[in-house]
């Protein structure tokens, strides 16, 4: 089996999210690769464009949940660079390479019958999305679950009505922040980090989830901890750069670990050392 | 204290046309150190005349000079820039194909694997424990096709070292100058000839078949001791066996930046390391426009693209790319393989431009004396 050959995959829809932010639903064209292929909520697949390159871009799940993952496979990119600028331009019908999916997704069951607690700063945050998908979709696995999303402005803030329907889930908590609020934002105003407090944290059945940029992620990690939360009960998503998602081409490695292999989503202990040590 | 060995069959030197003819005869294409660009090079080999003979060499940070000598040796120096790295972890391949079909259809299609069964001459005792440290990277977890195909193509005829380079320090890190296992023959080079043992079942075919005659224990005994004294020749040493803590806790010691305002940042060191794995791929589209090769080319963590993420460099300083580099070799890689990713070869200390040392690196940043403590 070669680990670095794609499979063929169309462009079912394009859902422009915001100017520079676009979701593309996907399906494998052969019958037989879409039913082999399985994926967890953290994990990302590599999207190949041709004549461009490849790119590892989480996996958002389908329309439906992880479900529905053997038809569609919802991908949302951030055009920055030169693949993604070019792979966010692609329409319906169009065809793609994908191979995945890779590396280690959320601990679901570590989770199960806990508190989950998702925090997530930053644009999208499609492996946030993917783990309330999936928590949602099996309910009543877990206790208490709180959405917390930080942006930069409140404009920033794509999939409201995704926040306002899990809002009115049981037991289900949202908690958005922007640190520069619009004239209707009636959300908090701040850092994603003044939300902590509110989260009625009860240590010891809770797990807090945590992507976006690794000074947001560090930061909440610490107040976690400072309110009591275990390390080990602290999980985050990481990012590097990744050309072959099989922890050979070296670029993703974060002191010892390969990201795209041993990652994306670590327990926080591994990497509380090195997170926030520029260079690495 | 040294084991005692059975003396193995001594090819008198100008039978080694015989090891080369049969080894080609076998189906094997031979390459063997060649002086090329007043460097010694893996070429292709036919005749024995080939060979380097009496050249010797010296080698120093930033420094690499050959010298003829009046020695009947053909391996009487430590090493070239190569190891066997390129032969099996190609500097440039193609992985796969990818063509776009009349309906609009991407169609993808795995590139050959290298097949072609190869006989490597002169394999030194580093150069093959940075082959298992090779192995273990690229078939440890997911098997790499490319890296094994060209890996089991291998036939390696190794030596033991007797004439190390200043910058040798294979001793210290435990990987030679005596040739052990995992070869398929061993020879010890004498004045008048090689002391030739297999270590594999193909190895054996060919010793068989070749016309030894009984090697004489005393001149064996004298070989060894050749190596013995190789090993004593070397001053290089390193801090410590697993340098990872002391490495870690000292992230900003102010050698980092010292050594940065020599560094070119160049790679050199990377790309003559026998362990180096990172490479980068690339697509290349063909001229047709409907053709594309995804190729994949060595990489090196001192180059700007090896951090990039997302639109931002995240190792802009050099003084970041040689932590990376030195706290990866000599630290993290004990806890992804097992051991340190040094073999000694000195190599990155003779082809640096500028001479950098990453033995005197070591001891500066991790010394109980200028660093902190483990």
């Amino acid at each position: 089996m070669n680990p670095y050959l794609p499979l063929e995959a169309e462009v079912v829809e394009r859902i422009q999210e915001t100017p520079s932010i676009v979701t593309l639903r996907l399906r494998l064209t052969d019958a037989d690769a879409r039913h082999r292929f399985y994926c967890a909520p953290g994990q990302f697949n590599m999207l190949y464009l041709y004549g461009v390159g490849e790119v590892p871009i989480s996996i958002k799940s389908g329309p439906q949940g992880f479900l529905d993952q053997t038809l569609l496979l919802d991908h949302t990119i951030r055009a920055v660079g030169r693949v993604t600028r070019a792979l966010v331009r692609l329409q319906p019908g169009d065809r793609l390479g994908l191979r995945g999916p890779y590396g280690q997704g959320w601990p679901m069951q570590r989770a199960r019958g806990e508190d989950v607690h998702i925090i997530t700063g930053g644009l999208g945050c499609a492996p946030a999305v993917s783990v309330v998908h999936d928590l949602m979709r099996q309910r009543e696995l877990y206790g208490h679950i709180s959405v917390v999303q930080g942006v930069k402005h409140a404009d920033d803030l794509i999939w409201h009505e995704q926040y306002e329907h899990w809002a009115q889930q049981p037991d289900t908590r949202v908690l958005l922040a922007a640190d520069e609020a619009s004239a209707s934002w009636h959300w908090h105003t701040g850092m994603v980090t003044g939300l902590l407090d509110k989260l009625q944290l009860q240590p010891d059945r809770a797990i807090a989830f945590l992507c976006g940029p690794e000074p947001m992620m560090r930061a909440s990690a610490e107040r976690l901890i400072e309110l009591g939360l275990g390390a080990d009960r602290i999980w985050l998503s990481m990012e590097r750069n990744m050309q072959c998602a099989v922890g050979h081409c070296g670029h993703c490695q974060f002191g010892a670990a390969f990201i795209c292999r041993d990652g994306p989503v670590f327990n926080y202990p591994q990497v509380r050392d090195l997170l926030g040590t520029r260079g690495f | 204290m040294r084991e005692a060995v059975d003396t193995p069959g001594f090819l008198p030197m100008e039978r080694f046309q015989q090891l080369l003819d049969l080894l080609s005869q076998s189906g094997y294409r031979c390459v063997a150190p060649q002086v090329k660009d007043s460097a010694l090079l893996f070429e292709t080999i036919e005749h024995i005349n080939a060979l380097p003979r009496g050249i010797e060499q010296t080698q120093a940070p930033g420094h690499y000079r050959l010298q003829q000598t009046d020695s009947p040796r053909h391996f009487s120096w430590a090493n070239g820039p190569q190891a066997l790295k390129p032969l099996t972890f190609a500097p440039r391949e193609n992985l796969w194909y990818s063509e776009v079909t009349a309906d609009g259809g991407l169609r993808f299609r795995e590139a050959p694997t290298e097949t072609e069964p190869l006989a490597v001459i002169g394999v030194r005792s580093c150069d093959l424990a940075a082959l298992k440290l090779q192995e273990q990277h690229f078939q440890g977890g997911q098997v790499d096709p490319y890296f094994l195909a060209r890996r089991q193509r291998l036939f390696l005829v190794a030596i033991s070292c007797t004439h190390p380079a200043d910058t040798c320090f294979c001793a210290a890190t435990g990987d030679g100058p005596e040739v052990r296992n995992d070869f398929d023959i061993s020879l010890y080079e004498t004045d008048r000839g090689y002391f030739v043992s297999a270590g594999s079942i193909n190895g054996e075919k060919i010793v068989q078949r070749l016309s030894l005659e009984t090697g004489d224990p005393k001149a064996f005994s004298q070989a060894r001791k050749e190596v013995a004294d190789s090993a004593a020749r070397q001053s290089r040493q390193l801090p410590g066996e697993n340098l990872q803590h002391s490495l870690f806790t000292n992230l900003d010691h102010p050698r980092w930046q010292e050594v940065a305002e020599r560094c070119l940042s160049c790679g050199n060191c990377t790309q003559v390391c026998p362990t180096c794995f990172c490479h980068s791929e690339n697509d290349v589209p063909d001229v047709s426009g409907v053709k594309t090769g995804h190729e994949r080319q060595w990489d090196s963590c001192f180059s700007p693209g090896h951090s990039y993420l997302h639109g931002i460099t995240l190792r802009q300083e050099t003084s970041q790319r040689y932590r990376q580099w030195l706290t990866h070799k000599f630290g993290s890689w004990h806890e992804q393989y097992g051991r340190s990713g040094c073999v000694g070869c000195g190599r990155c200390i003779a082809w640096c431009p500028v001479g950098i040392d990453p033995t005197e690196e070591l001891a500066a940043i991790c010394s109980p004396s200028t660093g902190k403590a483990d």
